[in-house]
């Protein structure tokens, strides 16, 4: 279940544009960016506006003086709200009202390049924009949210009469308050479908017709614009009995860019250099915190691999799928951006070799430690299709600095032995 | 007996003309596969190294005999290919496409379930039934005929099994790769139940991950209505939450997905769980080697 003070899910580079890099174990439409994209609440929100679903109109600012001005022109009190892919924001002091010109100054400054630490521990996240907006005259808070639920493969809509709050807690504190129905995938949610959610969740009478119409809109978004989740947290009705959202979490399916311009330009920056710079490689690159760097083929051997180095005693560094590289090309760049994070003592390349052959990699190994210094233990595993070819290629090029394992075992107790050793 | 595909398969490929369907797809043809079409839209009447090329899925049915078909198109046009699929009279749809936007993927599961076919994947390495057919990406060389039945959502991953099983010297009734997206045609559980029915299959190995509850539902499922033995793995103890691990459905959202409390739910239905790939087939050989 989403929650505001659950972790957003980052934005991250994963599968591959660059097709020069792809080999025959890789399947078609492969390359395909960003996975999963968090939109920031304004993005949210503007989408929000375009599916005919009211939000509070406002203005983004990077900087101060813009956040001032944007704040004159929206008029007074306004809201000043620190723009991170994290909830959590309000009690990060992320959030401020500003009577006047004054201290829309002194919010917008304290808040623009502010470090946001996520109530898991998630971050920090760093302020770079603000979204400025109208101050709302809340009379209630509720909750709204539409997510896919993989299990049931449908979309599920859920709705609670107390919003403004941590939703899991409101559900574990009382279940009944969340009211969970999912949508019928054969058949058109629309506001007459709606309807019964939010009487079930026991919203006001005089909300009802607002908010089955905001929850039919939602749905929409999901379904036109590929979105995975979206929770509006709270859903306020307004002293003047409006249905209004006044934030917005939404994620985007990262496969579905192609068909929306407007959402793959966001897409194209991510927060993390190291994660930016292998999206720009097109590698699958996770950024993780310990000093084993591992390559390895194929998401779920990586994974794997990283379990098992963790079990050695090791701390990954990344998740890098090398998606069956063997090409010297692919290898290089995978090795770069492994070795642009300062923490990394000793790299782990586990390779199984299915249709792509272990000769193949040893040779792209090989002139890739040739075109790039690594200056730390290169530790490498072959196992597979022509496996022992492989091994034979390293063997005779004998290069420094790199080791043969026999077993994924051998290969994470070499390598965090060496990490260690180089600490 | 094995699952899914057999010596009765006749495959069509969607994407045959392409690059890698032509590749994957002779390759299965030289292992035996009854490859009888390819179909491309605008290309019927081709044929690419003798196979017949149709412009539909169903003229490849009703000419050339097509049970089964293989999707290999790109992404953006790939779930338009399986609902051809599922509309063309096939009895089984294999998926082979990664990034296919995952809300054209729930219409397309209803889709399915409405029309009685069975979809494998999408982004799957496909079915391998060693000795019969193979139909998708998986490498057959590590993979002999034999009492254990693998349903997994990785590639290479299973592969690594498969060999460790191989040079144990047992093999596999089938393998099924069910796919690695938020959304697949088949979840362990309708994997489990062809393996439950299969008396070729003494054994089942289940290769889960992060994300999603499909081992947890499986766990039920075993405890419930499964007889024979399972051997289970999960990857990915070290993800951290609200990452992608590569795979599309490979992500912990807040406190769910985890693979600790995928391995406690099988565990606590009597399932043991390899603590890595090698360990697992080891365990699988010596549970075999008890019955």
């Amino acid at each position: 279940m989403p929650s505001r003070g659950g972790s957003r899910d980052s934005p991250i580079g994963g599968g591959s544009r660059n097709v020069a890099a792809r080999f025959s174990d890789s399947v078609p439409g492969r390359p395909t960016g960003t996975l999963y994209m968090d939109l920031l609440e304004y993005q949210g929100k503007q989408l929000f506006a375009k599916h005919g679903i009211p939000v509070p109109s406002g203005e983004v600012a990077a900087d101060v003086d813009a956040a001032v001005a944007a704040a004159e022109r929206i008029g007074y009190p306004c809201a000043i709200k620190a723009q991170v892919l994290i909830g959590g924001r309000g009690k990060a002091g992320g959030i401020k009202i500003a009577a006047d010109a004054d201290e829309a100054r002194t919010h917008a400054d304290a808040i623009l390049g502010m470090d946001i630490v996520g109530p898991h521990g998630e971050g920090p996240f760093r302020v770079d924009q603000v979204w400025v907006e109208g101050g709302s005259d809340i009379a209630e808070e509720y909750y709204a949210s539409i997510i896919l639920d993989r299990g049931e493969k449908k979309l599920l809509a859920m709705v609670s009469a107390k919003g403004g709050m941590d939703i899991e807690a409101v559900a574990a504190e009382d279940p009944k308050a969340l009211v969970k129905v999912h949508v019928d995938p054969t058949a058109e949610f629309d506001a007459a479908a709606a309807r019964p959610i939010v009487e079930a969740a026991g919203l006001a009478g005089d909300a009802l017709d607002d908010a089955a119409e905001a929850l039919a809109r939602l749905a929409e978004v999901a379904s036109e614009e590929d979105a995975t989740l979206i929770e509006v947290n709270p859903l306020i009705v307004t002293a003047g009995r409006d249905v209004v959202a006044l934030d917005s979490k939404v994620t985007i399916d990262g496969n579905s860019l192609f068909r929306h311009e407007d959402l793959a330009e966001i897409a194209d920056t991510v927060d993390d250099p190291l994660e930016q710079m292998a999206k720009d490689k097109g590698l699958t690159y996770v950024k993780l915190d310990g000093d084993v760097g591992i390559l390895a083929n194929g998401a779920g051997l990586c994974m794997s691999t990283l379990d098992v180095v963790a079990q050695a005693g090791g701390a990954p560094a990344n998740f890098l799928d090398a998606g069956g590289g063997s090409k010297a090309e692919a290898i290089v760049n995978a090795l770069e951006v492994i070795k642009a994070d300062g923490k990394v003592k000793a790299i782990l390349f586990n390779i199984f070799g299915g249709i792509t052959r272990c000769d193949e990699i040893a040779k792209g190994i090989v002139t890739a430690s040739q075109q790039i210094d690594l200056g730390m233990p290169l530790v490498v595993r072959l196992d597979g299709t022509n496996s022992v070819e492989g091994l034979k290629i390293l063997a005779a090029a004998d290069l420094p600095e790199l080791y043969e394992a026999e077993t994924m075992l051998d290969a994470a107790n070499l390598v965090v032995k060496l990490a260690e050793e180089a600490s | 007996m094995s699952i899914i595909v057999a010596a009765e398969t006749k495959l069509a490929v969607s994407g045959l003309t392409g690059r890698e369907g032509s590749f994957h797809g002779l390759r299965n043809k030289a292992y035996g596969t009854d490859l009888v079409a390819g179909v491309t839209p605008g290309k019927g009447g081709q044929d690419v190294e003798g196979v017949p090329v149709f412009d539909t899925i169903a003229a490849a049915v009703t000419e050339a005999g097509a049970n089964t078909s293989m999707i290999f198109v790109p992404a953006r046009f790939a779930a338009a290919a399986i609902d051809e699929a599922i509309e063309s009279g096939v009895e089984t749809v294999i998926a082979i496409t990664e990034g296919i936007p995952v809300l054209d993927m729930l219409k397309t599961y209803w889709k399915a379930q409405q029309a009685g076919v069975r979809l494998i994947g999408p982004n799957c390495p496909g079915v391998l039934s060693p000795g019969k057919a193979n139909v998708g990406i998986i490498p057959a060389q590590f993979f002999d005929p034999g009492p254990i039945g693998v349903v997994s959502k990785s590639g290479t991953l299973t592969y690594q099994i498969g060999s460790e099983l191989k040079q144990a010297g047992t093999g596999n009734s089938s393998i099924v790769g069910i796919g690695g997206d938020p959304i697949v045609g088949s979840d362990f559980i309708d994997i489990l139940k062809l393996y439950e029915a299969d008396p070729e299959t003494e054994l089942i190995v289940m290769v889960g991950e992060i994300g999603g509850d499909a081992e947890e539902r499986a766990a039920e499922f075993i405890a419930a209505e499964v007889t024979k033995p399972v051997v289970a793995y999960i990857a990915g103890f070290t993800a951290p939450p609200g990452k992608q691990m590569g795979h599309a459905g490979a992500i912990i959202s807040g406190s769910s997905g985890t693979a600790e409390a995928k391995k406690e739910a099988l565990e606590a239905k009597g399932v043991r769980v390899g603590e890595s790939p090698t360990e697992t087939a080891a365990i699988a050989v010596e549970v075999l080697r008890g019955l």
